[in-house]
C-alpha cells in the first residue's frame, strides 16, 4: 500500500514510538497515510489504543521476524 | 469531543521514578488530553534545570533486577543479589548502580528523563511546584526550570477538580 510520509522507530521503546508517531501525523494532512516501523513488541497494542483514541484509522499492522510495520490514515 | 484532563502528583525523586510521571504525561499529551503535574516534596527533583542528580538506589528495594548492562549474554541475564548490608558500606553504590541504569536505558532505547520531559513540555504539559516544599527545603526558584508555575494545594485542586483521571505517584 501507498503511503505518504515513514517513520522509522525501530530500536526506540515505549512511549517513544507513539509519540514520534503522533508529531508525524501532524505533518500530515487529513486522508494522508503514514508508515510506522518498530520493534517494541508493545507497540502493536499502543498502536490500536492510540488510534481509537484519536480517531485516526489503523489501516494496517503486521510482523515479521520482530519488526512491526503499521499504516495509518490521519483523520 | 470535549478535551480530557489528567492531572498528576508527582513525589518520587529518584531516577526510575521519574519516568511514570513524564511517560504518562507525554502519552496522554500525545492522545490529546490537557495535562498538568504538580510536584511536591522530592519530585521537585524533577523540575531541576540539572537532572544529573537523579539516582537509583537499590538499597532496600528487592523488586529492582540488578543486571549488568555488558558482558557476555549468560552474565548479563545473571541476576546480582548483593546484600543490603554490603551495599550500604561500599561508597558510592548509588552512583555505580546509576550508571549501569543509564547505560541500560539507552541498550534498549527507553529515553531518557531530560528527554520525556522536553517532550512534556513542548506538549504543552503544565508543569506546577509546590511552594510549601520549595520554602520547607530552603530551594531556589532559580534551580529549577523557568516554565513553571508555583502554588500550593488549592492551585491543584482548581485543576484537578475539573479532570478524567487524577494520580498520585
Amino acid at each position: 500500500m501507498n503511503f505518504d510520509k515513514e517513520l522509522d522507530a525501530r530500536g526506540l521503546n515505549c512511549p517513544l514510538p507513539i509519540l514520534r508517531t503522533k508529531k508525524s501525523l501532524g505533518e500530515l494532512t487529513s486522508g494522508q497515510v503514514l508508515k510506522v516501523s518498530s520493534t517494541d513488541p508493545g507497540s502493536v497494542k499502543d498502536m490500536q489504543a492510540f488510534a481509537k483514541q484519536t480517531g485516526n484509522e489503523l489501516v494496517a499492522s503486521s510482523e515479521n521476524r520482530g519488526e512491526y510495520v503499521f499504516l495509518l490514515r490521519k483523520h | 469531543m470535549e478535551t480530557k484532563r489528567m492531572a498528576l502528583i508527582a513525589t518520587k525523586g529518584t531516577l526510575d521514578w521519574a519516568y511514570p510521571p513524564f511517560i504518562l504525561a507525554s502519552t496522554a499529551a500525545a492522545l490529546g488530553y490537557e495535562v498538568q503535574i504538580f510536584f511536591t516534596f522530592y519530585g521537585l527533583q524533577l523540575l531541576k534545570k540539572d537532572l544529573s542528580d537523579l539516582k537509583v538506589s537499590p538499597l532496600g528495594n528487592p523488586g529492582m533486577p540488578m543486571k549488568l548492562p555488558f558482558g557476555p549474554k549468560w552474565l548479563k541475564s545473571m541476576n546480582l543479589n548483593i546484600p543490603n548490608s554490603v551495599q550500604s558500606l561500599v561508597p558510592g553504590f548509588e552512583s555505580i548502580a546509576t550508571s549501569l541504569m543509564k547505560r541500560t536505558i539507552a541498550n534498549t532505547g527507553v529515553a531518557s528523563i531530560q528527554d520525556l520531559r522536553s517532550l512534556c513540555m513542548e506538549a504543552d504539559v503544565k508543569m506546577i511546584a509546590c511552594q510549601m516544599t520549595v520554602s520547607l527545603f530552603n530551594m531556589e526558584h532559580s534551580d529549577f526550570l523557568d516554565d513553571i508555575e508555583y502554588g500550593g494545594a488549592a492551585t491543584f485542586f482548581e485543576f484537578a477538580g475539573d479532570t478524567d483521571i487524577c494520580l498520585f505517584i
